[in-house]
């Protein structure tokens, strides 16, 4: 007897790229959208140069993201919900780089003719560095103005060579720079205006966020043993500071603070407190860069917010304190008692802002909050055309991996802006899906689930850490870590992909699955289809896949995507086929763009 | 064979009985069974069941004899015993071990050709004794291994899928146990878990035989036009006789409104099981009615299911023969064998 179950819910459009782009969180996380599960697999078979150059196509730096990156993919990882800790995606970064050999002959290739369009970057931080990489190879020249005499932005003066070696970093930016950039050392643009009048078909903002935000309490102006964090950090960059005093406060716990902190037990500190306002929850620092700093011995300590610098006889003794007590969800608090702490220095690290003392007000440039111009979300382009922003800049501090891809839009932008397009016709995303099986029971990626766990990083020795401020602390993956690492992974894109016409509802998906991720049922809101599916689908970030009508009965399949293992056995226990196994592969709109994309060989 | 063993991951908040074990401790090794087999489908019914019932492991006497369904008793609850015997031949060894140890939880597993080609005589017999246990009759209609022949149970008329019809009249497990006097008889669908699951559960809380036909379509060899056993066929000719719910004794029973042509029945362990006729006035406790009630369906081509038949009151073989309460692996050596001579006193008797 037919049972009807028929559904006002409509089937989920899986022909759209986002529904399968969703399923691949690292991918979905990432802002530059980098085909992580793919570039693992390329490790997994020893194709380091491949997975860099795979990388590259998104991220431009991957051997620097390899050492720096935030990582938005990590937390976003599906193996963080089926195990505890998702796939150490950055170190696997890391060893793509640091095993890719000579890669030089496989660069984007640089026309000999140019197409007569010349384009102004201010900074050669990796925003810019980013727009002249996308650019190039189009047959465009790039201008970039520096105000110092080295490349790469905050990337060479805040990040601590402990974490980033110069070597690393310069040969990335080489590359770039090789690419034809006209680049102008020393030279800081003080006038948009007069940038404006040479000339330019296009010009593009990338000078950071380079203004660390001060703490004006009593004493702030009696001492100079009171630096700003991210300026501090530059001279040690420069080599213009080379100690600091034993006992060292920091101010503010964010990553800055961190680099800060770690910076100072390298220039002669011994006792390194880090001051933070809030509890430990509500810290702006990646949890890791936490870790690292306590490894090394840095006390942090919560609930304590500065009132007063102390200065005795023109000298900085120390700083008081108000010890608070915080309620649930860290809004309100109550002092509880002020305390005094003895140090040498205090290094502020508690944000940084942009500032454009350049830009005329009289440009007609719109403003918006605490005066800053107004920045397209999607075209980057500002309220004066041509002008166009991106990286720090654009809306305050952000990281390296948001400041490339500001620069593939911005790149984008300024293409059409030069072709004579509208902003708006952005280049389409595209989508490949293509069958992985290899015979009955075979498939072309190691579907098995790997119950290792996450590989934990080597440091270098602590007793040696300290004796030169430039050793790299993070040792990379050995050969044998990685080999594990890389089948950690769950290989989120290759997708199970269902054929409603030829299910035949013989359950056996729905009985092999491992993680009881599917449910035939009738139809209904997806609610509550959440309700009443094999396994509660509690977690609504995560999509529900629901198919057409089955042929038999008219039920559908429901699938909740949330903790699948991509093991594949849905599929090799159909039999019709109408489930398979099928690679998503996201085409971004920068690598249509672009004439000879770096694609994998 | 699937490329890779059943990953042991489990969904982070996969439900525990009231033993602590998820579903998948009550798995068994991968099904080398063709993809789509209805038999993996009975299977993955049965771990809910168990699991549901929180039945240990290591109390489960699992049987089978020869076929696809003789397989697949190594696919369901791995911390059981099993016993893989000749073709036909699971009933007698199934009544030996439940003679050994009354407390196991004995489940058969059979199919149309192990049962009622073969193996018909001992489930004559197997019937009439009412011995306590499950049995699972895996039914499709063929031979599937030995490459798809009819077997006793494929209907008149039906085709192979070569194109052959079938001249011989099939045998019906149901009518052939109403007959010989079996106290549970159920029929359901390896494609339909809804109803499935409660009657393999009802049939575990039953005092003696409960045999359960269920068709189970072989994808390789019989899941085709010409077909009475296959997925699309038995969907379309599906009548639900009773709908079935399965109440554990523990929660105190509040029958709050009853519906249209509900029934009761209390199993021997204070376990209910609810029937909803689907056709009012259906009454599974009335053996004539229900005999001619089958009889009519089948000359109209319906394939029956749901708890078809059942009665709570006649003994079980234990019961009938009076055999040890204890299990024997617990009495001791001297009262377990009375020695030499009081043997020769029996048998001088």
């Amino acid at each position: 007897m037919r049972r009807d179950g028929a559904s006002n819910l409509k089937p989920t459009d899986t022909a759209d790229p986002t529904y399968f782009h969703r399923v691949v969180d690292c991918q979905w996380a990432c802002p530059a959208h980098t085909n992580v599960p793919e570039y693992i697999r390329l490790i997994a078979q020893g194709r380091y140069a491949d997975a860099y150059m795979l990388n590259r196509e998104s991220n431009v730096f991957p051997a620097i993201l390899g050492r720096t990156c935030d990582r938005p993919c990590e937390p976003a990882c599906r193996r963080t919900r089926v195990d505890g800790t998702p796939v150490a995606i950055c170190r696997l970064k890391r060893v793509a780089a640091d095993l890719r050999g000579d890669v030089s002959a496989r660069m984007p290739r640089i026309p000999s003719a140019k197409n007569g369009k010349r384009i102004a970057c201010i900074g050669a931080g990796p925003a810019s560095l980013a727009v002249a990489n996308d650019l190039l190879p189009l047959g465009y020249e790039v201008v970039m103005y520096e105000q110092l005499d080295k490349p790469g932005g905050l990337m060479r003066t805040n990040i601590p060579a402990f974490r980033l070696p110069a070597e690393v970093l310069d040969e990335e930016i080489d590359v770039i720079l090789g690419m034809g950039v006209d680049i102008r050392y020393n030279t800081p643009v003080t006038s948009l205006r007069a940038l404006m009048g040479e000339g330019y078909d296009a010009i593009f903002v990338g000078s950071g966020a380079p203004r660390g935000k001060d703490l004006e309490l009593p004493g702030r102006r009696d001492t100079d043993r009171i630096h700003i964090g991210i300026d501090w950090l530059s001279s040690i960059a420069f080599e213009h500071v080379e100690s600091i005093g034993e006992h060292v406060l920091i101010i503010g716990v964010g990553n800055t603070a961190m680099d800060c902190c770690r910076s100072s037990l390298r220039l002669g500190g011994t006792d390194i407190k880090v001051m933070a306002r809030r509890p430990r929850p509500y810290f702006k620092a990646s949890p890791w860069e936490l870790d690292d700093a306590e490894e090394e011995g840095v006390h942090i300590v919560v609930n304590h917010s500065p009132t007063r610098f102390v200065v005795e006889d023109g000298r900085l003794t120390g700083m008081e304190f108000e010890r608070l007590e915080w309620d649930e969800g860290a809004r309100h608090s109550k002092v509880l008692e002020t305390v005094f702490f003895p140090c040498d220095d205090v290094i502020l690290a508690i944000g940084q802002e942009n500032a454009f003392p350049w830009i005329e007000r009289d440009l007609g440039m719109e403003a918006g909050e605490w005066d800053m111009p107004v920045v397209d979300p999607v075209t980057m382009q500002s309220s004066l055309p041509g002008v166009f922003f991106g990286g720090d800049s654009a809306w305050g501090p952000k990281n390296i991996i948001w400041a490339v891809e500001h620069a593939h839009q911005a790149a984008i932008s300024i293409n059409n802006h030069c072709s004579g397009m509208p902003l708006t016709e952005r280049p389409p995303q595209h989508m490949n899906l293509v069958s992985q099986k290899m015979g009955l029971t075979e498939w072309s990626y190691h579907n098995d689930y790997n119950p290792s766990p996450r590989q934990q990083m080597t440091h270098v020795e602590l007793t040696r850490r300290f004796q030169k401020l430039n050793i790299e602390v993070e040792l990379g993956f050995s050969a044998e870590q990685t080999a594990r690492e890389v089948q950690r992974c769950l290989n989120c894109d290759v997708q199970t992909v269902f054929n409603a016409p030829l299910c035949i509802e013989c359950d056996a998906c729905i009985d092999i699955c491992p993680v009881q991720c599917l449910t035939i049922t009738t139809g209904g809101e997806e609610d509550d289809l959440r309700t009443r599916l094999s396994a509660p689908a509690a977690n609504p970030e995560q999509a529900l896949f629901v198919s057409a009508a089955l042929p038999q009965t008219g039920r559908v399949m429901v699938k909740d995507e949330d903790v699948c293992v991509h093991c594949g056995l849905c599929a090799e226990r159909c039999p019709t086929a109408a489930w398979d196994m099928q690679k998503f592969e996201l085409t971004l709109p920068i690598t249509l763009m672009t004439a000879e994309p770096a694609g994998v060989a | 064979m699937p490329s890779i063993v059943k990953p042991s991951v489990t969904h982070p908040a996969a439900a525990q009985n009231s033993r602590g074990l998820t579903q998948r401790d009550y798995e068994g090794a991968m099904s080398t069974l063709c993809a789509g087999c209805g038999h993996d489908s009975i299977t993955a019914a049965l771990v809910h069941a168990l699991w549901e019932l929180a039945i240990p492991p290591h109390m489960i006497a699992k049987l089978s004899g020869i076929g696809c369904s003789g397989k697949t008793t190594a696919y369901f609850a791995r911390g059981a015993h099993g016993f893989n015997s000749a073709h036909g031949r699971m009933p007698p060894i199934a009544t030996g071990a439940s003679a050994a140890n009354r407390d196991l939880t004995v489940i058969g597993i059979s199919g149309d050709g192990d049962s009622l080609s073969i193996g018909l005589g001992h489930l004559g017999h197997l019937m009439r004794r009412n011995l306590r246990m499950l049995y699972v009759l895996e039914n499709n209609g063929v031979y599937g291994l030995t490459k798809g022949q009819f077997s006793a149970s494929a209907d008149v008329g039906s085709t192979a899928k070569g194109g052959a019809s079938n001249r011989l009249a099939p045998i019906d497990a149901m009518l052939l146990g109403l007959s010989a006097g079996a106290t549970f008889l159920a029929r359901s669908f390896s494609g339909d878990k809804e109803q499935l699951v409660p009657i393999l559960k009802s049939a575990l809380a039953h005092r003696g035989l409960a045999v359960v036909d269920v068709i189970s379509p072989c994808v390789t060899f019989n899941d085709h036009e010409g077909s009475t056993k296959s997925y699309l066929f038995t969907r379309q000719h599906e009548v639900r006789v009773t709908e079935t719910d399965f109440v554990p004794p523990e929660p105190a029973i509040e029958a709050t409104i009853p519906e249209n042509g509900a029934a009761w029945v209390v199993m021997h362990d204070g376990a209910t099981v609810r029937f909803r006729s689907v056709p009012a006035g259906y009454d599974p406790t009335d053996r004539a009615a229900v005999t001619a009630y089958l009889q009519e369906a089948l000359a109209r081509g319906e394939v029956l299911t749901g708890l078809l038949y059942v009665d709570e009151a006649p003994p079980d073989l234990h019961e009938t023969a009076n055999s040890s309460r204890e299990p024997l692996v617990s009495i001791p050596y001297e009262r377990l064998c009375p020695g030499a001579a009081e043997l020769s006193r029996v048998g001088a008797r």
